[in-house]
């Protein structure tokens, strides 16, 4: 009979991985890795004519150095931006003259399709809280999202994050996101 | 007497310990796995603000971060700095930090570099402006505002 290998003493074992354990617990950083994706607009050349723009086309909201918003000239709010944003960016047809103006487009999988011709300009002062300014952007991206949700219901019947990759593209491009941020002015001396 | 009884006495067998170590060892490897070492000490204060719609930052390694909000230590003042790497720096810095940024990644990555913006909540437009004119002019186009997911309410 052969002889019996003396077992290992392996009580040691958890003592140490313990130790490997509490250190891996104590440098973890559950990070936030969580944020907003834009895209930069590539620096303006130097002589291209700024294109004519209708003002009806055009959703102007200025963010004030005290956080405060004119939207169209008017004072707005954060509550009330994502519907106003709706409301604006919906292509209006026939031709209504409060909203603007519509062009009728042919995509892929949808057809004929009236898209709107409707831009947001985004301006702010230099003083501008960054809160207040994701806060705007954060409202902006909800209205389209919802521009989105809504048009894909209606013509695929799901919602847009749900669509496969060719019909996401055709949504995209029939709800584009025209968003402009103006080149920013010091208003008030900060 | 009888030959099924044991040699020893009525003693309660230990509970094995043996499977403790595999056990520890599963949590070890998953905290392994999810630990991120954070590389760069910080120098400014960063409360961040909140959003609702939010994407998930995805490939890390193509992310380069930039820092801003007032310093950690109160001796150099509350203005708003701007931290790069490990070191305070001005937005002229910018430009370089991202050459450098794109030189440390692999050629077919360079184009998918995501320059992340950390900035504290309360700082001013005006320096996240002139960080984004920069970056402009650099053509680091691909940013992200990094912002925590809004609770729903």
């Amino acid at each position: 009979m052969a002889r019996k290998t003396p077992e290992l003493d392996a009580s040691s074992m958890a003592d140490i991985a313990f130790l490997l354990l509490i250190f891996f617990l104590v440098t973890t950083t559950m990070e936030v890795t969580t944020g907003i994706n834009r895209k930069l607009p590539p620096p303006p050349e130097k002589d291209v004519d700024i294109p004519d723009i209708k003002d009806r086309n055009i959703m102007n909201i200025l963010i004030s150095r005290t956080d405060r918003m004119l939207v169209n000239g008017k004072p707005g709010s954060l509550e009330t931006l994502t519907d106003e944003v709706k409301a604006f960016m919906t292509p209006h047809y026939p031709d209504d003259p409060n909203y603007p103006e519509t062009k009728l487009e042919t995509i892929d999988l949808l057809g004929e399709v009236h898209k709107s011709k409707g831009i947001i300009s985004l301006k702010n002062d230099r003083g501008t809280s960054y809160d207040m300014y994701i806060q705007v952007q954060d409202k902006l991206a909800i209205a389209f999202t919802e521009l989105k949700n809504d048009f894909s219901q209606k013509k695929f019947g799901k919602n847009y994050k749900d669509l496969n990759e060719a019909q996401a593209k055709a949504v995209g491009k029939a709800i584009p996101v025209p968003v402009s941020e103006a080149e920013p002015e010091n208003i008030g001396n900060n | 007497m009888s030959r099924f009884k044991k040699k020893g006495g009525k003693d309660t067998p230990g509970i094995s310990t043996a499977s403790l170590p595999d056990i520890i060892f599963m949590l070890l490897f998953f905290f392994m796995v999810t630990t991120v070492m954070r590389e760069t000490e910080m120098l400014v204060k960063i409360n961040p603000t909140s959003a609702k719609e939010v994407q998930k930052l995805e490939k890390k390694s193509l992310v380069s971060f930039i820092y801003v909000g007032e310093p950690v230590r109160t001796k150099l003042g509350t203005n708003t700095r701007i931290q790069l790497n490990d070191a305070f720096a001005t937005v002229k810095d910018i430009p370089e930090f991202i050459a450098q940024e794109r030189a440390a990644r692999d050629e077919v990555d360079r184009k998918f570099l995501t320059t992340s913006l950390k900035v504290d909540k309360e700082t001013k437009m005006g320096i996240v402006t002139d960080i984004k004119q920069e970056l402009r002019k650099v053509g680091a186009f691909k940013i992200n505002y990094s912002v925590t997911e809004a609770k729903e309410d």
